[in-house]
């Protein structure tokens, strides 16, 4: 049996990597859906075996898969994302008011708690609740009925909320991000929300530091200390000690704080990671160099090159394509828009290509296996 | 019977072949055309058509006869070669390029 299993999402499909715990030999299954854009591919930490899979596309429309073996075979699942309450209108590209409509999910958070338990983030931004393992989903309308609701204005990617934070300890506490929105926390289950986007700041607002319109990229948090929150923001990588009240910035060295993914090592709370990217106007790496950069908090960071191309590399890693096992020697993995998925090991000193001729990878996820 | 071909993906998503065949009650139109087939391959609800509008999703067609009949009244009776399973209902997918 596999110590490791890592869940890809691809542009063309799904596709699977096991290893045992050296994490250098690999086995790739799939594709699975075959041809067919997968947003998001993920498993419940209860039932490992639990898998669900977004499958999005213009033509077919939206379409949840669900295996219980591990991924050796899929069913699909409810599809149907009806907004709660009367859909109102957010603003669109110029300004004017929008019909709120669904388009697809960008991402399942699994429960801690209830293995048919998961929550989807939807674009157009909505978060919704399955209590029976995917058949069928309800809205909780409290976040979209915030306040600013009407406000909120898609990025160039679509209106969509790509990051659900759930706490371990604390059933009650949620923290999504929405692109490009802000971020948002409930302390009540997702009855009711909260903006918490003071300290951030974007220069493309009219009011750079208005209460929404950020672009949050993403958000990451190490289970043991749901207090402290990391984020990649459209430009600028962010700090919270407070659950998201309030931000400080920590790109400190940073070789460019633009970038979409953050992620946080499985036994040391402090040690973060980022994957720098050009500009906004430039998806890839600052002078074709891939280079994760690690840091103790922030602020500090050490670039981590061994394994990765050093040269003519212009990738981008995408916002969910970056996660860690939870092995003695925490593993960090990331895939990227050229095809490849690549493992470190041992925290990021060394890395080696699970592979390398993948469709783009738009989300990675790893489960580590009892 | 009436004969129902799917694009590629829905085949692989309703685990069929080609066709489908189904009974369908007359008038045959294609709204009952389409609700028969999400009877009997409930996997495809959504897929063809919007859940709540049973508005068609704008990348798919219908053809039936040679003729395009995809901006027809979903309730208007289709020829009688479909609804006889002479000719198939084809629901097509918009190709894809580049």
């Amino acid at each position: 049996m596999p110590n490791v299993r890592v869940l890809i999402g691809t542009h063309k499909g799904a596709f699977i990597a096991t290893s045992d715990a050296g994490r250098k030999n690999w086995k790739i299954s799939g594709p699975f859906f075959g041809g067919l854009p997968i947003y998001h591919v993920k498993g419940s930490p209860l039932n490992p075996d639990r898998i669900w899979a977004s499958q999005t596309d213009d033509w077919f429309g939206q379409v949840v898969h669900r295996s219980d073996d591990g991924g050796v075979t899929w069913a699909a699942m409810g599809n149907e994302f009806a907004y709660a309450s009367k859909p109102g209108t957010h603003q669109w590209y110029d300004g004017t008011p929008h019909p709120w409509d669904f388009k697809r999910v960008w991402h399942f958070e699994p429960s801690y708690h209830d293995a048919d338990t998961l929550y989807a983030g939807v674009e157009d931004a909505a978060l919704f609740k399955s209590t029976d393992g995917g058949a069928t989903w309800a809205e909780l309308a409290g976040l979209r009925d915030h306040r600013t609701g009407s406000q909120w204005m898609p990025g160039a990617g679509g209106l969509c909320l790509h990051t659900i934070i759930l706490d371990p300890h604390n059933p009650q506490r949620i923290v999504t991000a929405i692109s490009a929105a802000g971020a948002f926390r409930s302390d009540d289950g997702g009855e009711t929300w909260k903006t918490i986007t003071k300290g951030l700041k974007s220069n493309f607002l009219p009011d750079p530091e208005s209460e929404v319109g950020h672009c949050v990229h993403h958000i990451a948090m190490h289970p043991s200390h749901p207090n402290v929150l990391f984020m990649q923001k459209h430009w600028d990588v962010m700090r919270s000690d407070d659950a998201g009240d309030t931000w400080r910035e920590i790109s400190g060295n940073l070789p460019s704080d633009f970038g979409f993914v953050v992620d946080v090592h499985a036994h040391d709370p402090q040690t973060i990671y980022v994957v720098p990217i050009k500009s906004d106007s430039e998806h890839y790496p600052p002078d074709g160099k891939l280079r994760v950069y690690r840091s103790k908090g922030g602020d500090e960071w050490q670039p981590l090159t061994q394994g990765l191309p050093q040269e003519n590399c212009y990738v981008n890693v995408l916002r969910d394509a970056m996660a860690v096992d939870t092995l003695d020697e925490c593993g960090i993995y990331f895939g990227t828009t050229g095809g490849q998925v690549y493992v470190s090991p041992d925290g990021g000193d060394n890395w080696l290509a699970i592979a390398e001729n993948l469709p783009a990878v738009k989300s990675v996820e790893v489960q580590t296996l009892k | 019977m009436v004969r129902v071909q799917l694009p590629y993906h829905l085949r692989n998503l309703a685990s069929v072949g080609s066709e489908v065949e189904l009974e369908v009650a007359a008038p045959v139109t294609i709204e009952r055309v389409l609700d028969a087939l999400e009877a009997s391959y409930p996997m495809l609800r959504g897929t063809i058509r919007e859940h709540a509008s049973k508005q068609r999703r704008a990348y798919l067609r219908y053809f039936a006869c040679q003729e395009d009949v995809s901006f027809a009244p979903a309730d208007d009776p289709l020829p009688a070669a479909v609804a006889e399973g002479r000719e198939p209902l084809i629901v097509m997918g918009a190709i894809a390029g580049g």
